[in-house]
């Protein structure tokens, strides 16, 4: 298997890899709780130099199976950590989670369809990924170079409301949620050792990005805290943190983004001159700040215009 | 005008990158030049300072959404007013013809830019001149970009409208919301192999106490969900109609009564 990804490897030109995505340099994982393994997503933007891996994606081991979340934001991601995968059990890749429709969460999943596991997604993915895939594909093969990103994978198995799985004398729930960060959030609750992965419902340190529902998403704050998660992985940030502290943060966030758009659409301020200046004074608070910040100004704005 | 020279001028005193620069601008004079040839039939529009502005962030950060302000010095003297973005597969985002109702000094539009283009603004004046200007941006992708809802999903809504009147001292001015998702037929459903079939709002007429505002054929450039802000002669009492029709011959109407104190 080893030799395949390393000729897999050289495919994609080994000289230009960065040295930490090298087959023979592993990417570090830290075991978050008993046998959740989580790699930390640099908080840059997606580059050649970082392959896209950006996110926090691992896997969780049960006592007959693996469950992969997420799979990685582009073929070599996912390759690096199917590897990681391999080294560190024998066990089958039953599943892999796409937590909800972003490139830097899914474009890996291509590097487990050899393990022919079920793809699981939230119940709107499929549709999401039809009318946005090609798009975000052929964006990212821009960035990172022809053919890099990796191929579109669609779930086989939707996560209509919650779906629980069994790991092996491990249960997880993972529970699809209403319009939050995207239309297609699915959260992940390891009953085990009380540990939640909620992805993207929860950005830590980097700006948290809106592209679902700004409303919706301060809604499913509390209903994520009411699982009294013993710890949280969120989908960028530190690989695990206090829930109820990050999710604060978050949610001040996200109301300064609400109330100043709101205040902003009741003055009578048009679209370009309020997204200039709402949001700005959590500027300190957040890595990668400006232009997200302002895109999030727009869906905010756009959302809210219609309130 | 004054950009070109500007470059010219540069060129003489860089080289290479800069040269390139200039030929880019060349071209895109040059696909002004052609464009404006296919708009308008007879008398060709003149470059002149003073007339309109355009007003658009230079560097767009959601091609899908790029708000345009169109400002006009004398309001008195337009007949009609045009939107072009050079760049986009279907260019003229706008024409829009003024009533007897309309303040036409100025109107805020939601386009989408496929590329890095000049924007060029036109007026059409009562004496039957056509004097334009240019705005160059930096946004790209924004007709392809898929929506944010499938598109079944994103029709259900369609033709649901708002009405925002904003309480600037002066003018009545009004930003009319339409709820649409506009597809343009650029973008692809990846199940289907097949492109969404170009659906968008053509038309949008608008007429207060029934005296036309404005009249307005749209093309695919224009933003899903349009949104238009308009300035009106008001007295303060009466009725905004809008009728909107779409490519599919699905029309809307909606009455607004005038609210004079904001929304």
């Amino acid at each position: 298997m080893l030799s395949r990804r390393r000729t897999l490897a050289v495919g994609l030109c080994l000289c230009c890899l960065p040295s930490r995505l090298r087959a023979d340099a592993p990417i570090v994982f830290q075991e978050v709780a008993p046998g959740i393994h989580i790699r930390r997503g640099v908080d840059q933007n997606a580059s050649p130099a970082n392959h896209d891996a950006i996110a926090n994606i691992g896997f969780i081991v049960g006592g007959d199976a693996v469950l992969v979340t997420d799979p990685g934001g582009s073929l070599a991601d996912g390759q690096a950590l199917r590897a990681a995968i391999r080294a560190a059990t024998a066990k089958p890749i039953r599943y892999v989670l796409l937590s909800h429709i972003h490139p830097d969460h899914i474009f890996g999943a291509g590097a487990f369809l050899v393990d022919q596991p079920n793809f699981i997604g939230h119940r709107g993915l499929r549709d999401s990924l039809a009318a946005r895939g090609a798009f975000y594909q052929s964006h990212l093969n821009e960035i990172l170079g022809p053919g890099r990103a990796g191929p579109i994978v669609q779930p086989t198995v939707p996560v209509n409301d919650t779906l629980e799985l069994d790991l092996g004398h491990r249960r997880v729930t993972l529970r699809a949620h209403a319009p939050a960060h995207t239309s297609t959030d699915v959260s992940l609750f390891d009953h085990t050792t009380g540990t939640l992965l909620p992805a993207d419902l929860l950005f830590v340190r980097r700006i948290p990005s809106l592209d679902g529902s700004l409303n919706g998403w301060i809604a499913q704050l509390p209903a994520l805290a009411a699982l009294r998660p013993a710890r949280a992985v969120p989908g960028h940030g530190p690989v695990t943190v206090d829930f109820p502290q990050a999710a604060a943060d978050l949610n001040r966030y996200l109301t300064v983004l609400r109330d100043e758009t709101r205040a902003a659409i009741q003055a009578g301020r048009d679209i370009q001159t309020a997204t200039a200046t709402i949001g700005r004074s959590q500027r300190g608070n957040w890595l990668l700040f400006d232009d997200t910040n302002t895109r999030n100004a727009i869906e905010a704005y756009k959302e809210l215009e219609w309130e | 005008m004054r950009t070109l020279a500007f470059v010219a001028v540069l060129a003489c005193i860089l080289t290479a990158p800069v040269a390139r620069a200039e030929e880019d601008e060349a071209a895109r004079a040059k696909r002004w030049h052609e464009l404006a040839h296919l708009i308008f039939n007879g008398p060709q529009p003149v470059n002149l300072p003073g007339w309109i502005t355009i007003d658009a962030p230079t560097r767009a950060l959601d091609a899908a959404l790029v708000p345009v302000t169109l400002t006009v010095a004398d309001n008195r003297q337009v007949k009609s007013l045009y939107l072009v973005v050079d760049e986009n597969p279907s260019p003229v985002a706008a024409h829009i013809l003024f009533g007897p109702a309309a303040d036409p000094h100025t109107i805020t539009m939601r386009i989408r830019v496929d590329q890095y283009t000049d924007l060029h603004a036109v007026v059409e004046t009562q004496d039957g001149r056509l004097i334009s200007t240019a705005r160059f941006i930096k946004a790209a992708g924004g007709c392809s970009a898929p929506g944010s809802e499938a598109p079944e999903l994103a029709l259900k809504s369609a033709g649901k409208m708002k009405l925002r009147f904003s309480n600037q001292p002066g003018a009545a001015h009004a930003e009319l919301l339409i709820k649409h998702p506009n597809f343009n037929g650029m973008q692809m459903d990846q199940a289907t192999r097949f492109y969404t079939p170009a659906r968008y709002i053509k038309s949008i007429d608008v007429a207060y106490n029934g005296q036309r505002v404005f009249h307005l054929d749209a093309d695919i450039s224009m933003a899903s969900d349009p949104a238009i802000g308009f300035g009106f002669k008001s007295d303060g009492t009466g009725t905004l109609a809008v009728q909107a029709e779409d490519t599919a011959h699905a029309t809307w109407h909606q009455d607004f009564p005038i609210q004079p104190h904001g929304t």
